[in-house]
């Protein structure tokens, strides 16, 4: 039975991959969040009027993505002058920590817009494995670059693709 | 094995309507639509003998744990699978994970109001006091439900969950059925009008969970039904949050409790206040006789209803996440928590040029007031409790400061003290007359120099001071990162003070990565000290190891 289904299962993914355009062009899939005041917000309402939007994954226990955060908070001002994009934080905290997660951030004074992904729906449906994982939207609502873990300096790499995403207009 | 076919009768229906009622090109233009996406982990590890630390070598030379998940979506339509191997499972996952097979397959759609999920699914009702349902892959956790979801949104502002299922159980399901709903009510939503605008927002939310298992004791007259309920609400008015939780559970005789017929209850408050650079939040925990599974004799993380979170800080430095972490003890405790972010300006004294970030946290755990029942006890009751009076008897205790200050562009660090005492007798379940309480100080020192824009170099100082278990530890780290691409990190973690001189042991650890993208590969070799190895608020017990792992992620 279990053989029959993994089959069934692998053969309905093949054929679909053969109708699939091979693009990178993914938009944002839908699953549900919470903002800050606890209400709820689908993935798919996530916007930028048209410009780039980074799509960033955290948690308040993970220092490296606390690190990437704070690093961009000092650019943040700059890069939104320049460019008009938005950065979207999407915390990954459980009931653990989540009512930690509105003090913190503006307790560190971060002007991003932030959710809340208490049961890992969105994590899940963009397929991250773990956090820090960003993803960089195009003013079409597609994804067009994404990244794994933070060293310092990554920041750069991901200004330089806000950019490119703009010059190719 | 009826969910099976059910999700391959509705994917087989599915094919069959498209094929009959369009056209070729028709169905060519419906699932041009779709999308395939997935990620993929491999951890793999080969395990060196070392007598030192008491680390075996595994008969198999390497062990291997990896895993794939596969999403279609087309519209309103989505399906999924993971694929999940274990040859053979590594050392400190649960045994009972062996071979390889589909650990994860759901299917579901949404149709305006409603969605329906059949198959594998994660949930959580409110804070997840009597009911959630989650994976936690890096430390082989896994609960998801097996069975059928409802989530339906009556109105704005009204929406209602409904579930039934079997929990997963390593490559089968437990024996237990679990069923519940839940109803959340965003008044502000709901009633519209003036009440949209307003400034203060009310959320209620009401929950109901039962499990059944048969009842096969012979010694006992067990409930085959047990149910549990809880509600909450969230206020807010601007700056100002407050939310709380209230749970019960009728009586459930486990493993867990030694079978009392005592009813469990818990509580969970929040409040909080920010606003830009201040951020403040106080919250308390009450628990008592709350382990909720969906087998009576389940154990270790099996079979969990129910997430009791730990009001404690979540620590991500080494010797502060693995030495002394606390977990919830689910059979009775009462815990508060306070944490304070405060932000310095620029140009202040103690701002300095950039800014100074400060973060406070201060944790204390205690036992319930409970009396023992002596003498009779016909109804198994077991003890008499009062959940919002403190016992007399200390779990957990912490007090956290963290500032974060750059000193030039170049340079910049975080400093960490704490001073924590730790239960090991109740949180590890050692024998309290060879383990006292620990009392341990400790400070980090965690500083980054960028040597350019792409180069940096990244240093952990961490020390561990105390006079109980092993005594002293120290800790150095150093990660040179080449960004976006490399990194390279070597770990010395020294137990130079353990008053026995021949466990003064070096635990190194060296690592070398590249990131590309979403692919990341790391190769690492070097020993794991045994203890207690905790990722996303799940804790799990690991053995000493020495070996080489590689690790592989992926996603697109």
């Amino acid at each position: 039975m279990k053989k029959i289904q993994l089959l069934l299962i692998l053969s309905i993914t093949l054929i679909s991959f053969a109708f699939i355009p091979q693009s990178d062009n993914r938009t944002i899939p839908s699953a549900n969040i919470k903002n800050l005041d606890g209400g709820d917000v689908n993935t798919t309402e996530l916007q930028n009027n048209g410009k780039p939007m980074i799509i960033s994954f955290w948690a308040t226990w993970c220092s490296p993505c606390k690190r990437e955060l704070n690093n961009i908070a000092e650019l943040y001002d700059d890069w939104v002058e320049e460019t008009g994009v938005k950065l979207v934080a999407i915390s990954i905290d459980d009931a653990r920590n989540a009512g930690k997660v509105a003090p913190y951030v503006n307790g560190k004074g971060w002007e991003y817009e932030v959710y809340i992904d208490t049961n890992q729906d969105f994590k899940r449906a963009l397929n991250v494995n773990n956090v820090p994982h960003t993803f960089l939207v195009n003013g079409k609502g597609e994804i067009v670059w994404q990244h794994n873990s933070y060293s310092e300096g990554d920041e750069y790499e991901l200004y330089k693709q806000v950019k490119k995403l703009l010059e190719a207009k | 094995m009826n969910i099976t076919k059910n999700i391959v009768i509705i994917l087989l229906s599915l094919i069959t309507i498209l094929s009959n009622k369009l056209s070729a090109q028709g169905i060519e233009q419906i699932l041009s639509k779709g999308e395939v996406h997935g990620n993929f982990q491999l951890d793999m590890q080969y395990y060196k003998e070392d007598s030192l630390i008491g680390a075996q070598a595994v008969p198999e030379d390497v062990l291997m744990n990896g895993f794939a998940n596969f999403i279609y979506t087309n519209g309103n339509f989505e399906a999924g699978v993971r694929y999940e191997s274990y040859l053979n499972t590594m050392l400190g996952f649960p045994v009972k994970y062996k071979g390889n097979g589909i650990g994860y397959r759901y299917a579901s759609f949404t149709n305006k109001e409603m969605k329906i999920t059949v198959g594998n699914y994660y949930e959580q009702f409110g804070n997840g006091l009597i009911f959630r349902s989650y994976e936690e892959r890096g430390l082989g956790y896994d609960n998801a439900m097996d069975g059928i979801r409802i989530n339906y949104k009556i109105t704005e502002g009204l929406h209602v969950k409904g579930i039934i299922g079997k929990q997963r159980y390593y490559f089968e399901t437990g024996e237990g059925i679990v069923r519940g709903i839940d109803g959340e009510l965003m008044i502000n939503d709901f009633f519209g009008g003036s009440l949209a605008e307003s400034k203060t927002r009310l959320t209620l939310g009401g929950s109901f969970i039962s499990k059944y298992e048969a009842d096969q004791s012979s010694q006992y007259n067990l409930p085959e039904n047990v149910g549990a309920y809880a509600g909450r609400f969230i206020l807010q008015r601007g700056k100002i949050r407050f939310d709380g939780e209230y749970a019960k559970k009728i009586n459930d005789p486990s493993a867990d409790n030694y079978f009392i017929y005592k009813e469990g209850e818990a509580f969970y408050i929040q409040s909080s206040y920010s606003t830009k650079g201040f951020g403040l939040t106080l919250s308390a925990k009450g628990v008592d006789n709350m382990s909720f599974r969906s087998e009576r004799n389940a154990s270790l993380t099996d079979l969990q209803i129910n997430y009791l979170p730990a009001l404690t800080k979540q620590h991500a430095y080494n010797l502060l996440a693995t030495l002394y972490p606390y977990a919830t003890q689910p059979n009775g405790e009462i815990a508060f928590q306070g944490e304070l972010v405060y932000k310095f300006k620029k140009e202040t004294i103690l701002g300095g040029k950039y800014g100074t970030s400060l973060l406070i946290n201060y944790s204390t755990v205690y036992n319930i007031d409970s009396t023992k029942i002596v003498g009779n006890d016909s109804l198994r009751q077991g003890y008499t409790t009062k959940i919002f009076s403190i016992g007399d008897e200390k779990y957990f205790d912490e007090i956290n400061v963290e500032i974060t200050k750059k000193f030039s562009p170049k340079l910049k660090g975080i400093f960490t003290y704490s001073n924590l005492m730790f239960n090991q007798a109740v949180v590890q379940g050692k024998t309290p007359q060879d383990h006292p309480d620990i009392y341990a100080n400790i400070g980090v020192i965690d500083l980054t120099y960028k040597l350019s824009k792409k180069h940096a170099i990244r240093t952990e100082l961490q020390g561990l001071f105390t006079k109980q278990d092993k005594q002293d530890w120290a800790t150095f780290l150093i990660e040179y990162t080449y960004s976006p691409h490399w990194f390279v990190a070597v770990m010395d973690q020294y137990n130079y003070g353990n008053k026995k001189s021949e466990e003064r042991i070096h635990y190194y650890f060296g690592a070398v990565g590249y990131v590309n993208g979403t692919n990341r590969i790391q190769l690492g070799y070097g020993r794991q000290r045994a203890g207690i190895f905790c990722v996303g608020g799940v804790c799990r017990n690991v053995p000493a190891s020495n070996g080489v792992t590689l690790s592989i992620t992926s996603s697109f």
